[in-house]
Parts: structure tokens; C-alpha cells; sequence
């Protein structure tokens, strides 16, 4: 996999545990173009470990001078946000794979409503520019805590004008999906980006309103989480990797030397599919892509944030 | 390479189409042991031995401007060679640079990019080109973006829109096909496109590459290889004008075959671009007479066994049935049954 270096040239607090960095290639070059919705993984060596973390991609996307990304400082971090918070500094030399777009905006949408809630804003920052650029119809929705945690609210304010509203938690302010999605017309597309809660909201009132598949969209990648330590068997190369409490299989295998491809990391583009074997006990899915029929055959697994509670798994690799 | 290697050459009516024997080595011969099956065979689209076609990221050889005065010709005959939907604009683009930075970056020497801020100027020796446009701004080009550079690069080219979880053939510059339509694909959605193709739906391979494609990188392009028969060196093998071409196939015997019949193998790269989030899927096309292959024994007795035994379902989309006698004819002659070794490389 390609990757770029980049160096961190300037850091910001834009909003009460959200960081804002700027990267600029390492040799002064001009970096890749990239579309609205796009994300880099940024690689962290943190002493023996390496952690792998995708953040949307802020800047506008006509801009190759730089990229910009934002990271909230996650209450549980298992150590990705945390060293951005704490360890990266001005000058920091860091390594980011080439940029990926699982977010993008159709561009057969005649009409476009941008949902987002809270750090869920950073994909919509190259949208914006995107569709402004385009001469696109669309608005954006953005649901936050309060005014402290309302991140690039004044940027947004600016460049949107009335395209932007705001639903502010500690007014009272709420999003309600089904006034907002009840009387669109024909043709819009819908995108949402926040918490689980009100990504399964927007969803379910497009589903329940007859929005068609095809025009609701969203992004959620999510941390793989903590679980019990177990051994991954490899059938092809014959090797066992441990797997900790505080790392993924996909971790913990990049960790070993083993070559596993991956694109978001989050469980949600289907890239690092592996095909299970066997295992002695039951595997934990914790991806968006596998379908229940999938999940029930038991025979694949999703090693960014998926798991297993077994003292072993056997995979085809 | 300067402007005086390039041929002066048809691929219609008289046929002077020929290549050099420079072309024959160069010549991407696809088949690497005696047997064929369809498969993927996906490849990283790295740069290759210098010489090789696949050296640069564009393959500009000696064939570039007759090739390119061919696509012009196709194209004044029937304007639906090229047909871009509106949505497509950032990815004509994205097509444009990718192919204007690949040549003057690969062949300094023939091709030309200055660019002040988005005033870009682009210069092409070998067509005596040079225009100077504001990037992104279609008004100041003589023509839209894929077509002004489609006109000057040799191959096809078609920009796949990704959305709804697959991919759609959304635009195209298509002057050399082999016997399909982009009037009749433009729109289509990724398996509607490859329907037809036999012995390939059972076996999941369009599902396992639309999936590899769905997941395509900027920065990592991929190629692979494809063939076919071609009766003459001709170009526009279209549907469209099949009544200029088809009959060809019959009038193939066991003394002619070696001059008319041609193996016809199409260099596919795929690149994700970085505008649009659209897959460029480029289709360079390479002919070669039986008579040049036969300048290699490895290679004409390889490809005798590859046409004996090729599965008749195949023989058939291929469109080599009509001909298959006479060209075993011709074939057999040219194979003493060696032991070949695996690979695709000539002596």
C-alpha cells in the first residue's frame, strides 16, 4: 500500500477535545488531489505499537497545499486519539495512506440534506466545498452539544450562509429526521454522519418514509473495541499471532509482519475480509458490512473491529 | 522516439497497417502457458522494462499518429464515439491532467504541460497541437476535456461513476472496440455491461472484481491484459459498422490467414482519479498479423494450442468460430509439438 509523509505545520483547538491539524508533504511537494468526503489513515508509532486511525479530510478539496483533519479525543481511547492529542506536536513527522472516498455525494442527486452530528461535521467540510463548487442544491444540518463543542460552526456560517442550520442540544434545539426528511423532493439524497444513535435514526426514518436504498447515505467508522486476549491461527503461512485485550486482529496481525489489506479500518468498507476456518468459540461482529446471512454462516470476519471470545480462530491466510 | 519513426499507416480500406519488428518484441503476447481460461489477472499497473509497453503509464509507440488520424475518421462518421452525462464534467478532468501530466512527464521530447495557476498549455509535436486553456473551465477548450484528449492518446476510455455500490459507465471515447457499443452501454450499470460474457458468471469472478474495483486507490492503478481475434488490422471493429467488417471473417483461408487474421490484445488499466472518485478504465489496443508472431516460433506455437483447445463457448463470443478451420490450417503447419516453456516472453 502507498503511503505519503506528511509533517504537522500548524494545531488548533477548535472546540472543547477537538484538535485540528494541518499536514503538509514532507518534501514540500503538492499533495494528491482528492474529493468531498474523503478520509486518510494516519499511522501513530507509539513506542512498539502502531496505531491506525482514518479522519476525514477537512480542506477544500481544490487546495493540494495541505490537509486538514480534526480528531476528538475519545473518553476510552485505546491510544490513537491520545497521542494525536498528546504526543504530535508542530513538526511531527507522520505517515498517511494515499486518500480514500467511502462518503462521497451522488452526483446524479438532484437535492442533497447533509445531517451531521457533533465531530460527524469533518466529512461534510470537503462536501460543502465540493457541492458549492459544483452548483449543487443542498443544505447541511448540524446537531451539537452546546456552542462550545460546535466545531468550525463560524467557518461553516460563512461559507454556507442560510444552506447551514444549526440545532444547538443546550437551547433545546432538536434534529427531528422525519420533519426533515417527510417532504423532500423527488431525487434528494440524504447523508448522515454522527453518533450511532442518530445515524440509526436517520436511517430508520428514511426506511419507515420510503427513501429508496440508493439515496441514504452514511458514514460511521467506529473503534474496534476491547474484548478478551486470543491466538489467530494463519492456515497458509502456518504462524500464530496473539491477539490482546487493547488491539484489533487487524493490529495485531500488521504488528506480526503479516500483509493485510484495509481501506477505513472502521468496519465499514469490506476491504480486509478474511475467510474464517474455525475457532473453538464464537466470533463478535462489530462491522456494518457483513449481512445477518453472512454473520449466521460464520464463515468471514471483518478483523478491523470485529473479534471473537474462543482461545483460537483459524483464518484462510 | 522523434516525429520521423512514426508510420505512416491505415487501419481501413487498403490496410498498410504493419508492425516493425522493434513492435513484434515489444508485442504483449498474453499467453503465458499452452492453455486459456478466463480469469482476472489483475496487476499493479507499476512501471515496466524500459522499452515494454508497460514502461510508461500511457504507451505511445510507432503507430500513435495514424492510430490517432483513425480515431478521428471513426469519429466524423459517427459522433456517438464519444458521449459524456453531465455529471461527469470533474471527471473528464481528472482525465485530461492524468494524461497530459503521464505524457509530458513519460515522452518530454513529444508532449509539452506549462501551467501558470489553472492557465494551462498543453503541446503535442507529433499532431502539431497547442492550446492554451483556464483548467476546469470547458469554455476555453476547443472541445469537452475526455474528447480533446481522447483525440490524442491512442487506446479507449471509459469514466465509471461509482455510487449505489457499484460502477457506471457514465462516459467514453470508444474508436477502437472490439464488437461493443458505447451507445448501447452508456449508462449501464456493471453487471448489465457484462451480461453476455460466457463461462464467467458461474464462476463469481465479475462479483470478486467489481468488488476489487469498488475499493480501487488513488495512487495505485492497476492493469491487465485481454484478447481477441481481428480479421485485417482494423480498429473500429464496432457493432455499429459490423456490415464494413463481419464479412471479413469469411473470406479467411489457409493461404491468407497469416496476413489477415490478427491476435488483437487490449492493455486495460484502471485508475481511480482524484476529483471525482471515478474509475478510469483505459483500453489500449495492440494487432498483430500471424505472420509477425510467427517471426517468433514460441509464440505461434503457443498460440496454435491456445486456439486448438480454447472451449467453443469462447471460440464463439470471440467471434473465431466462422474462421477456426482455415486458421488451424494455417496454424498447424507452424508447431512441431516442443515442450514450451511457461512464460510470455519471446526468444
Amino acid at each position: 500500500m502507498s503511503h505519503l509523509n506528511v509533517i504537522v505545520s500548524a494545531i488548533a483547538d477548535v472546540a472543547e477535545g477537538i484538535r485540528h491539524f494541518t499536514l503538509v508533504d514532507a518534501a514540500g511537494r503538492e499533495l494528491p488531489g482528492f474529493s468531498g468526503g474523503s478520509h486518510v489513515v494516519v499511522s501513530m508509532r507509539a513506542g512498539a505499537r502502531t496505531y491506525r486511525n482514518a479522519y476525514s479530510l477537512l480542506s477544500p478539496p481544490s487546495d493540494r497545499s495541505n490537509y486538514q483533519i480534526a480528531v476528538r479525543l475519545q473518553e476510552n481511547s485505546r491510544g490513537g486519539s491520545r497521542f494525536m492529542h498528546e504526543q504530535v506536536q508542530v513538526g511531527t513527522a507522520l505517515e498517511i495512506a494515499w486518500p480514500v472516498n467511502l462518503f462521497a455525494i451522488s452526483r446524479v442527486g438532484r437535492k442533497h440534506i447533509l445531517v451531521a452530528g457533533g465531530i460527524g461535521i469533518t466529512p461534510f467540510m470537503s462536501q460543502a466545498h465540493d457541492l458549492l463548487r459544483t452548483g449543487a442544491n443542498f443544505e447541511l444540518h448540524y446537531a451539537f452539544r452546546s456552542p462550545r463543542h460546535a466545531a468550525f460552526v463560524d467557518e461553516l456560517r460563512r461559507l454556507l450562509g442560510p444552506r447551514l442550520k444549526c440545532y444547538d442540544q443546550s437551547q433545546g434545539q432538536l434534529l427531528d429526521p422525519a420533519a426533515l426528511l417527510s417532504h423532500q423532493p423527488l431525487g434528494t439524497h440524504v447523508y448522515v454522519c454522527g453518533p450511532g444513535g442518530m445515524v440509526d435514526a436517520v436511517l430508520d426514518t428514511a426506511a419507515r418514509l420510503g427513501w429508496p436504498d440508493a439515496h441514504v447515505h452514511h458514514e460511521e467508522f467506529l473503534a474496534p473495541p476491547v474484548g478478551e486476549p486470543f491466538a489467530i491461527r494463519l492456515a497458509q503461512s502456518q504462524r500464530v499471532v496473539e491477539v490482546g485485550a487493547e488491539e484489533s486482529m487487524l493490529e495485531a496481525m500488521e504488528a506480526a509482519g503479516v500483509d493485510v489489506p484495509y481501506l477505513c479500518r472502521g468496519g465499514a468498507c469490506g476491504r480486509c475480509e478474511l475467510e474464517v476456518l474455525a475457532t473453538d468459540g464464537v466470533l463478535e461482529h462489530h462491522d456494518h458490512y457483513l449481512s445477518e446471512d453472512e454473520r449466521r454462516a460464520g464463515n468471514k470476519i471483518m478483523p478491523c473491529v470485529s473479534r471473537a471470545k474462543c482461545t483460537f480462530i483459524e483464518l484462510n491466510l | 522516439m522523434n516525429n520521423l519513426a512514426y508510420k505512416l499507416e491505415t487501419f481501413r480500406d487498403d490496410y498498410t497497417f504493419r508492425n516493425s519488428p522493434d513492435a513484434i518484441r515489444r508485442f504483449p503476447f498474453p499467453f503465458d502457458q499452452d492453455h486459456y481460461m478466463y480469469s482476472v489477472n489483475i496487476e499493479p499497473h507499476k512501471p515496466g522494462a524500459p522499452g515494454s509497453v508497460f514502461e510508461h503509464t500511457f504507451d505511445i509507440d510507432e503507430h500513435y499518429v495514424a492510430e490517432c488520424a483513425d480515431k478521428a475518421l471513426t469519429l466524423a462518421q459517427d459522433k456517438g464515439r464519444y458521449a459524456a452525462l453531465p455529471h461527469m464534467m470533474d471527471a473528464q478532468w481528472d482525465f485530461l491532467e492524468l494524461t497530459m501530466e503521464s505524457l509530458a512527464r513519460d515522452y518530454p521530447d513529444q508532449f509539452k504541460l506549462s501551467k501558470e495557476g489553472e492557465r494551462w498549455t498543453w503541446t503535442n509535436l507529433p499532431l502539431g497541437i497547442e492550446d492554451s486553456f483556464i483548467f476546469g473551465d470547458a469554455s476555453t477548450l476547443p472541445m469537452e476535456p475526455l474528447e480533446y484528449m481522447g483525440r490524442q492518446v491512442q487506446g479507449d476510455f471509459v469514466l465509471l461513476d461509482q455510487r449505489e455500490g457499484t460502477l457506471f459507465a457514465d462516459a467514453g471515447f470508444i474508436t477502437s472496440q472490439a464488437d461493443w457499443s458505447l451507445a448501447f452501454d452508456i449508462g449501464m450499470a456493471w453487471h448489465e455491461w457484462h451480461g453476455p460474457v460466457p463461462q464467467v458468471e458461474k464462476m463469481g469472478v465479475m462479483e470478486r472484481a467489481l468488488k476489487f474495483l469498488l475499493s480501487l486507490q488513488q495512487g495505485s492503478p492497476v492493469r491487465r491484459l485481454n484478447w481477441t481475434m481481428t480479421i485485417n488490422p482494423r480498429l473500429d471493429t464496432s457493432p455499429e459498422h459490423y456490415p464494413q467488417w463481419g464479412p471479413d471473417k469469411l473470406k479467411v483461408t489457409a493461404e491468407n490467414a497469416g496476413r489477415k487474421a490478427h491476435l488483437r490484445v487490449e492493455l486495460q488499466g484502471l485508475f481511480r482519479l482524484p476529483r471525482s472518485n471515478a474509475i478510469l478504465f483505459s483500453i489500449r489496443c495492440y494487432l498483430m498479423s500471424l505472420e509477425e508472431m510467427a517471426t517468433y516460433p514460441r509464440w505461434i506455437k503457443r498460440f496454435h494450442r491456445v486456439i486448438r483447445d480454447l472451449h467453443p463457448d469462447l471460440l464463439e463470443y470471440k467471434g473465431i468460430k466462422v474462421y477456426h478451420a482455415p486458421l488451424m490450417a494455417w496454424l498447424a503447419p507452424h508447431d512441431d509439438g516442443e515442450e514450451l516453456p511457461l512464460g510470455t516472453q519471446p526468444e
